[in-house]
């Protein structure tokens, strides 16, 4: 009962959820879950002080709380403003917010080189999904974009600078997991780059999960790089003993061969258990690792395009035995995944 | 050349007399001002007897909010207000700030008084300090200041070697120690959570509000953050009590304010104004700018440092309501964004017919671009396309799109930032538009023409018919 007590509740676009006192609106809506969550491209749950930059989680509060019910006179980042008891939050449903959001996923554009075609993020990519739900079909960007050489940080991490939103997140990692600063941002405004003290190495255990939290594809595993297409890979979990780290990863595999290992990404593409640089790029062999199931990958996800974990067969199947004859191949694989 | 006696439909004021009262600036004529002695000589430091002997942390506090003393800086937050939320939990140090990272183009204000009187600066430092309970205060300033700097070290010795800072100050048992610290010179460091992350050896980025310094400051400890003009002004109202300072002023402007003046005036410089001056007395008459140089006429007026709206001519000298537009803080904003300004930090600058807005905007945002720290998306990304465009405008290849998607850019930046620094990018540009929009057209219709010459006065200087509301 006294737990019950200190739930506030919040509503985000019309719908109630009651959540502990500090949670940010952005995790309350995910509490919530589906369409009405705020995309967030800097925010990253295990990683403080995260958050507030790329501003594509703007919401509008349109009642502060139960005892102030005032609106907030701006948009507020969803991912850094705490809900308070009684506030009224509005996502989709403010026009506000959707042209706001509109706007910075043309300013996000605007020096970002589109290159998916080449990139290894293509197909798990944040700042994609953001631009079709969001985006506009023409840049109104008329000039040259900024451009960078690619760095190499070391002989397993790739810096493309050019496809960068600078959203922190792999200095944080940085910062937070390793015992000294890494790396850091240079120079300021439209001129700022991630960079290691000239140009060094990245070189720790824990390092390689910069790959893991960078929404876009501006750091990548050179262990992978050009190897495959995500969505041609089939994720499986898996798990090893590892002393370093808590050994649970996902496994992507094309054919027999596992092409790449990254840390557990949650539904909001969140890794919550970071995993060492051993198990990352040095344990490439199915025999390395226990193998657990197929991850689930959203249905809406490009990665499970190539992929028909099971068949639901349309209702007319089950009464037509004729039908059943001719699909017979598809219900059986449908029995052996279940 | 315009003559004062056009002012002729304002109420006949009786402290008109009173206009040219100086307070930061009554001894700026006295010799030696600068060092310690003649400034003691002149009643300095008697604030810090009164405060330290006679009054409690908690009367300082409530005469400055009687004061009616609103924050120099640019915001205009009631600075009583702004003390009354500093949190003051047991066993944590709370700290005093003073902000003379003065950066703004078109303000010089704080330079001009810590050259010339540093120790009011200290002064108010002292005061405001114990007013906060903080033991240790810092004065964080522009890094391009290097004199200033000299000088403020320099007058903080000085002041100590007489008993006004270090322990036990004159025998009351309050200890304060003043440290100044150079900035590196950037214009982002004078937004106060930067400048509190700079001040702590990082990178000057903003930080995301809430939680706000008072809560939550330098090095995580409640912090209060205040302009240089506004630590200064504390001096008199203790001196006079909030009471009297309260009486100098109009309405809720109170107290007196330093102007930067610039531009094409005859007479530019720092100003001591009472706030509630009439913008055309401040602009012609003898005592401040002295008119406009050459005897040309105003075309436009950028009330309050770059970053806030420009004003066209017609606009700046009289409201939208026909009123005459007074130098305070509600008079100048009198109109909204529509067609009123700010009087930020008193950045005063005059443009004549012969001056270009566009290339004027170009300017202003090739600053803000240089500027941006690069945080977050839309100032980052926002202020460098906009100033793509405007060059584009200005050197005639522009069209009438271009127009159009810059209002379109400034809207997605302003409001949607970390820090204020994005408003300020934005604002120029919208409001330039918003007002100078056949300038604009006239840019992009005759790209020859404009390499060429100038639009000139046009429109702006014309009389409007006073909208009644």
């Amino acid at each position: 009962m006294a737990e019950e007590q200190n739930k506030i509740k919040v509503k985000i676009d019309g719908i109630t959820v009651e959540v502990d006192p500090g949670t940010t609106i952005l995790n309350a809506a995910r509490k919530i879950g589906g369409e009405i969550v705020p995309p967030a491209m800097c925010y990253y749950t295990n990683l403080e002080g995260s958050g507030g930059k790329c501003r594509t989680c703007l919401v509008k509060v349109s009642k502060g709380s139960e005892a102030d019910p005032r609106p907030m006179p701006k948009l507020m980042a969803s991912c850094r403003t705490s809900v308070m008891d009684g506030m009224e939050v509005q996502n989709v449903t403010s026009e506000e917010v959707q042209s706001a959001r509109k706007g910075v996923v043309e300013f996000l554009l605007i020096n970002h080189p589109l290159d998916c075609p080449v990139c290894d993020q293509a197909g798990e990519c944040d700042l994609q999904d953001l631009s079709y739900e969001h985006g506009v079909g023409q840049s109104r960007y008329e000039f040259e974009k900024r451009t960078f050489e690619p760095i190499s940080l070391g002989d397993k991490i790739q810096l493309h600078m050019n496809r960068c939103i600078l959203c922190y997140r792999c200095v944080m990692v940085a910062n937070q997991l390793t015992e000294k600063r890494q790396h850091g941002i240079l120079y300021r405004g439209e001129m700022s780059e991630i960079s290691t003290y000239i140009e060094q190495a990245l070189d720790h255990d824990f390092i390689g999960n910069v790959i893991d939290v960078c929404p876009v594809g501006a750091l990548t595993d050179k262990t992978f790089r050009f190897k495959n297409r995500v969505w041609f890979t089939k994720p499986v979990n898996a798990h090893r003993n590892c002393d370093k780290c808590c050994g649970k990863v996902t496994l992507w595999y094309k054919g027999e061969d596992v092409l790449r290992v990254t840390g557990r990404k949650d539904e909001f593409g969140e890794v919550h258990e970071f995993i060492c640089n051993t198990c990352r790029f040095d344990k490439k062999q199915t025999a390395d690792w226990i193998l657990e199931k197929p991850t689930e990958i959203a249905s809406t996800s490009v990665i499970n395009s190539n992929h028909y974990t099971s068949f639901n067969p349309p209702a007319v199947i089950a009464k037509n035995e004729k039908l059943q004859l001719t699909n017979q191949e598809q219900l059986k694989r449908t029995e052996r995944l279940k | 050349m315009h003559s004062l006696t056009n002012l002729g439909q304002r109420p006949i004021n009786h402290n008109e007399f009173k206009m040219s009262r100086k307070l930061l600036l009554k001894h700026i004529d006295v010799p030696g001002i600068r060092s310690f002695e003649v400034y003691r000589q002149k009643g300095g430091y008697n604030a810090v007897e009164k405060a330290l002997k006679e009054m409690s942390s908690e009367e300082v506090v409530e005469q400055v909010k009687t004061s009616g003393l609103r924050g120099r800086g640019g915001a205009g937050f009631p600075t009583g207000l702004k003390w009354s939320f500093l949190a003051k939990p047991e066993g944590v140090p709370r700290y005093l700030v003073c902000n003379a990272d003065e950066s703004e183009p078109g303000t010089f204000k704080d330079r001009y008084l810590m050259t010339h009187i540093p120790h009011i600066l200290i002064e108010g430092m002292i005061v405001s300090s114990y007013a906060l309970g903080a033991k240790t205060s810092f004065i964080y300033v522009r890094g391009e200041m290097m004199p200033q700097i000299k000088i403020l070290e320099n007058a903080i010795a000085e002041a100590k070697a007489a008993g006004f800072l270090g322990k036990n100050i004159l025998g009351t048992g309050y200890d304060l120690e003043i440290y100044v610290q150079p900035g590196g010179g950037a214009y982002i460091c004078g937004e106060e959570t930067a400048l509190l992350e700079s001040l702590e050896g990082n990178r000057g980025n903003p930080r995301i509000k809430p939680p706000f310094p008072a809560v939550a400051g330098l090095y995580n400890c409640p912090t209060v953050v205040n302009n240089v003009e506004s630590i200064a002004a504390t001096v008199d109202v203790i001196n006079g009590g909030g009471e009297e300072y309260s009486k100098v002023g109009i309405g809720r402007s109170t107290g007196t304010k330093l102007i930067s003046a610039s531009g094409n005036i005859n007479k530019p410089g720092v100003y001591e104004i009472e706030l509630g001056l009439p913008v055309e007395e401040f602009i012609y008459s003898d005592e401040y700018c002295g008119g406009i140089a050459g005897g040309k006429q105003l075309k436009a007026v950028v009330a309050g440092g770059s970053s806030v709206p420009i004003l066209p001519a017609n606009l700046i000298l009289k409201t939208a309501e026909g009123n005459p537009r007074l130098m305070s803080y509600e008079s100048l904003s009198e109109g909204g964004f529509e067609s009123g300004t700010m009087l930020g930090s008193g950045g005063f600058i005059v443009f004549d017919e012969d001056q270009c807005i566009v290339r004027n905007t170009l300017n202003y945002t090739q600053f803000y671009h240089h500027e941006s720290c690069g945080q977050c998306s839309p100032c980052r990304e926002g202020t460098g396309w906009m100033e793509r465009v405007l060059e584009k405008i200005e050197n005639g290849q522009g069209s009438q799109e271009h127009i159009d998607m810059l209002v379109e850019i400034a809207g997605n930046i302003e409001g949607k930032t970390i820090c204020p620094l994005g408003d300020a990018a934005a604002w120029p540009v919208a409001s330039a538009i918003r007002h100078f929009r056949e300038e604009f057209e006239w840019h992009v219709n005759n790209p020859e023409l404009a390499i060429k010459q100038n639009f000139g006065i046009g429109p702006y200087a014309d009389p409007l018919v006073p909208v009644t509301k």
